[in-house]
């Protein structure tokens, strides 16, 4: 506050650069965000786990799951999550050759965990369970699909942050930028992790 | 609009990085500041908060055509003016209407207008974002009364219990322009939501703690932070039912073994704070209200805050007493009974410290008081009622009646619509630079005030003789002939009363030019948005406001003397724009917001109708992120000096990122 005040003459405090929390708009709006997203995966979970043993015919959880298959593009995915904390850590230290390598590897490993659900999807419609076939299958496809586009979403905004680094437009001075993209990175991990152990490996 | 045109201009990245100095192109930001041009693409939080008062008011006509319907239908027994079928689809788009179109626009309206006035910042956190969720709102609301002339109207209550809401049930287009049309005004809600939160907190002008915040700004917060929480719990169920009826999904579908209940708690955990998002900003609005027109400080202030959030926390453990009726067992029956009790705490705290507001002050009372005491007393008749359904042995008996009816109506008509008519007279002046004629609004008000009465009053008698809720008739000698009657009467008296302030709204506006204007300050109020002209200036403030106690404004204006007496140290002419405006600087117009907003009803019909017109839609969609994100930083004519654009779609994508980044390399600092 008092720096706020300090700077009020020169009309800056209400442009962005000394705000009255001292946090960023546009990183204290990620988080008011990945809030309210907190609330749209509870939903989505707590209706899965209410389906999930209704189906009056199946095929069910035990019949299409391949704990082993998932169990490596969770990993995977949450090894991403480590690429991402480098990624913010090498801007930050002004390391742009690694900024842009560590956001190359995180966009990668993001794909290919879409990859791999993209793989399980079809290998259960193979199985016999499609979007239409029970209740699971709507309740499943449905929870795990709201993840693959939040996911998915991400690696736009990673490339998006690759070709602007690229074009030179991404520099240390802009280091927020990635770590605004981590947190909502890192959150769509933390909700895999929920969604794995709740859907997957709960019998 | 230009997208479709010039699709490779938008999806081209300028060579050579990202910076674009040129005002020529797609991308250069309007530059009108008056006609029509200027308010499409305004993202100045005034106007913005213009429009959605208008919109608001546009759909309470509608809304309030479609009531007059109902108590046309319902004003003698065996009536024919409306079938069945189309009874249906008036209470349920009546209600709709008047929920998500009306109550929460106009809500937005003054919270958009007044929060950056409150805590002395110049404009939203985020202005583009501030007209994306406008124009959404709008699109929305249109996409969703266009179904009258698409096969008919949503007809499955407003809370649309699935799996009744099923194709099998529900046949028509109306359900699904519901829950596509629902969608598209809550994501307006969430973005909204989340810009006013971050504005709250972030824009605060030096000095301006949380505990100096105007009450008004408070209850705003707490809107806003359910609004961020209770909309993805409705989008959820929303998104169930449209792949339901869409996409044959089987989340409500009996037959395959689905839980009905699903639907009544992802509703109800969306729709109890939803009941606390209409009422918490009227209560905000009459908490400044009041204490103007008494001449003393709010009662209580820290109670008054603390209540709000604490109704704010407690508005999520209540839902299920709208679900006594539907099986849960005791036990939640029971701990949902009683959570209901304790939420009449706190709003009882809130109306107890109005009336110690009141108490021994020097009270005038203007048209604004008026609809505030209106409130007070109306919402004590509704909030008694709620807690007579808060006994779940009573609300079995109340349930799906006309004495529910009555209860809703005196919370949402009674409570937030009547702080709204005292905030539109209240702030006029400020907006509008001419006050209301004030024996006018005493007509409005008390006509007003005796039709409402009229209308809902008798429906608890109605409800307790057994009148269902949601029928299209009743028969004779069933006894409920007379109060049905008087309710109609009463209907077309606040019909009337709605004119009444229409006529003088243009009255008071022709009558202006022969009177002397309101000047800053026409009430000798007491937070910082009576500190500045009337009409607002566009910058709002000259010099960035610097506070130093709760009232502020008011302790510039008033000392005291050695006796400890109030006296008048200055006037509010003199308080008012002592600096210079030319150091401000004003956020540019963009159009992006409405081609971005254009493109939610096209995907939503092409959904309903034809995906051909959905792939127009996303092709929109996608080319107006693009151009939203590549669009220049708006100061060209100016020395540059910062991020005035604090844009960011952390909803959508990354685009957002590049907008920031060419404000940071133009800005250079």
């Amino acid at each position: 506050m008092t720096d706020t005040a300090a700077h009020a003459p020169a009309a800056t405090a209400d442009h962005g650069h000394a705000t009255a929390t001292g946090i960023s708009n546009t990183k204290l709006a990620m988080w008011v965000y990945l809030g309210s997203d907190c609330l749209l995966f509870g939903s989505l979970i707590s209706t899965y786990l209410l389906l999930r043993h209704r189906s009056t015919l199946g095929p069910g959880p035990k019949d299409v799951f391949d704990i082993p298959f998932t169990s490596v593009s969770s990993f995977v995915l949450l090894m991403s999550s480590l690429t991402m904390a480098l990624a913010v850590a090498s801007i930050t230290r002004g390391d742009l050759q690694r900024n842009r390598a560590w956001l190359a590897t995180t966009a990668m490993l993001g794909g290919v965990f879409i990859g791999g659900q993209v793989y399980e999807f079809t290998t259960f419609y193979r199985e016999g369970l499609g979007y239409t076939t029970n209740i699971f299958g709507s309740a499943f496809y449905t929870l795990t699909g709201f993840h693959g586009i939040h996911v998915s979403v991400g690696i736009v905004m990673l490339m998006s942050l690759l070709v602007m680094s690229i074009r030179g437009s991404l520099g240390p001075e802009r280091a927020e930028a990635v770590e605004i993209v981590g947190l909502y990175w890192h959150f769509v991990d933390i909700v895999w992790i929920i969604i794995f152990t709740v859907v997957y490996l709960i019998p | 609009m230009a997208i479709v045109e010039r699709p490779s201009d938008v999806l081209a990245l300028p060579p050579g990085g990202l910076v674009t100095h040129s005002p020529l192109g797609v991308f250069a930001r309007p530059r009108a500041k008056t006609g029509w041009r200027a308010w499409v693409s305004t993202v100045d939080h005034k106007r913005i908060g213009i429009m959605y008062g208008v919109s608001a008011l546009f759909f309470l006509v509608i809304g309030g055509v479609e009531a007059l319907l109902i108590r046309a239908q319902l004003a003698a027994p065996d009536q024919k003016l409306l079938s069945a079928d189309l009874y249906n689809q008036v209470f349920t788009m009546h209600g709709i209407t008047m929920i998500f179109l009306v109550v929460m626009p106009m809500g937005a309206a003054f919270m958009n207008y007044m929060i950056p006035l409150q805590i002395g910042a110049r404009d939203v956190a985020f202005p583009r974002l501030n007209a994306l969720s406008f124009w959404t709102f709008l699109v929305g609301g249109i996409f969703l009364n266009s179904s009258w002339f698409l096969g008919g109207g949503a007809d499955g209550g407003w809370f649309a219990y699935a799996p009744q809401t099923g194709v099998i049930f529900s046949p028509s287009h109306g359900m699904d322009f519901y829950a596509i049309g629902l969608q598209i005004t809550g994501i307006a809600s969430l973005v909204g939501g989340v810009n006013l939160v971050v504005t709250v907190l972030n824009l605060r002008a030096p000095g301006m703690t949380l505990m100096r915040m105007p009450v008004f700004t408070w209850m705003s917060l707490v809107t806003q932070v359910l609004l961020v929480f209770a909309m993805p719990v409705i989008s959820v169920a929303l998104f169930l039912l449209t792949f339901d009826r869409l996409f044959d999904a089987n989340f409500f579908n009996v037959a395959q073994g689905a839980d009905p209940l699903l639907w009544e708690h992802l509703f109800w955990i969306f729709g109890h704070p939803e009941v606390y998002i209409l009422i918490l900003p009227a209560f905000g609005i009459v908490s400044e209200i009041i204490p103007v027109f008494s001449r003393k400080p709010i009662f209580g202030y820290p109670f008054m805050v603390f209540s709000g959030i604490a109704i704010g926390f407690m508005g999520w453990g209540v839902w299920a007493h709208h679900m006594f009726a539907s099986g849960l067992g005791p036990i939640s029956v029971a701990a949902f009974s009683v959570s209901t009790m304790f939420i009449a705490v706190p709003t009882g705290v809130k109306i107890l410290n109005w009336m110690a507001t009141l108490w021994g002050g020097k009270i005038t009372f203007s048209t604004p008081l008026l609809f505030s005491v209106g409130l007070v007393a109306m919402f004590t008749i509704g909030g008694l009622s709620g807690v007579t359904h808060a006994v779940a042995p009573a609300d079995t008996q109340q349930t799906d009646t006309y004495y529910i009816v009555a209860h809703f109506h005196y919370v949402i008509f009674g409570g937030a619509l009547f702080g709204f008519l005292g905030g539109f007279y209240f702030w006029w002046p400020k907006v509008f630079g001419y006050v209301l004629n004030d024996k006018l609004g005493k007509v409005h008000f008390w006509l007003t005030l005796v039709g409402f009465n009229l209308t809902f009053g008798p429906m608890h008698i109605l409800g307790l003789q057994g009148m269902s809720r949601r029928i299209p008739t009743y028969r004779d000698g069933y006894g409920f002939n007379l109060w049905n009657a008087v309710a109609t009467v009463g209907a077309f008296v606040i019909a009337l009363s709605v004119l009444v302030f229409f006529v003088n709204i243009v009255r008071s506006k022709r009558q202006a030019p022969s009177l002397p204007p309101p000047g800053p300050d026409p009430w000798d109020a007491r937070s910082l948005e009576w500190s500045i002209p009337s009409p607002t200036p566009d910058h709002n403030f000259d010099d960035d406001p610097v506070v130093t106690q709760l009232d502020d404004f008011w302790h510039r204006k008033y000392g005291e003397d050695e006796q400890g007496r109030m006296v008048p140290i200055a006037t509010a002419e003199e308080i008012a724009m002592p600096g210079d405006p030319s150091r401000s600087h004003l956020p540019a117009p963009s159009y992006w917001p409405i081609v971005l907003s254009l493109a939610f009803p096209l995907i939503g019909y092409g959904l309903i109708f034809n995906l051909a017109i959905a792939a127009v839609g996303g092709a929109v969609l996608l080319g107006g992120m693009v151009g939203w994100a590549l669009e220049p930083p708006d100061d060209e004519d100016l020395p540059p000096h910062g991020h005035d654009d604090h844009d960011d779609d952390g909803t959508a994508a990354a685009e957002p990122e590049a907008v920031a980044t060419q404000e940071e390399v133009t800005a250079g600092d």
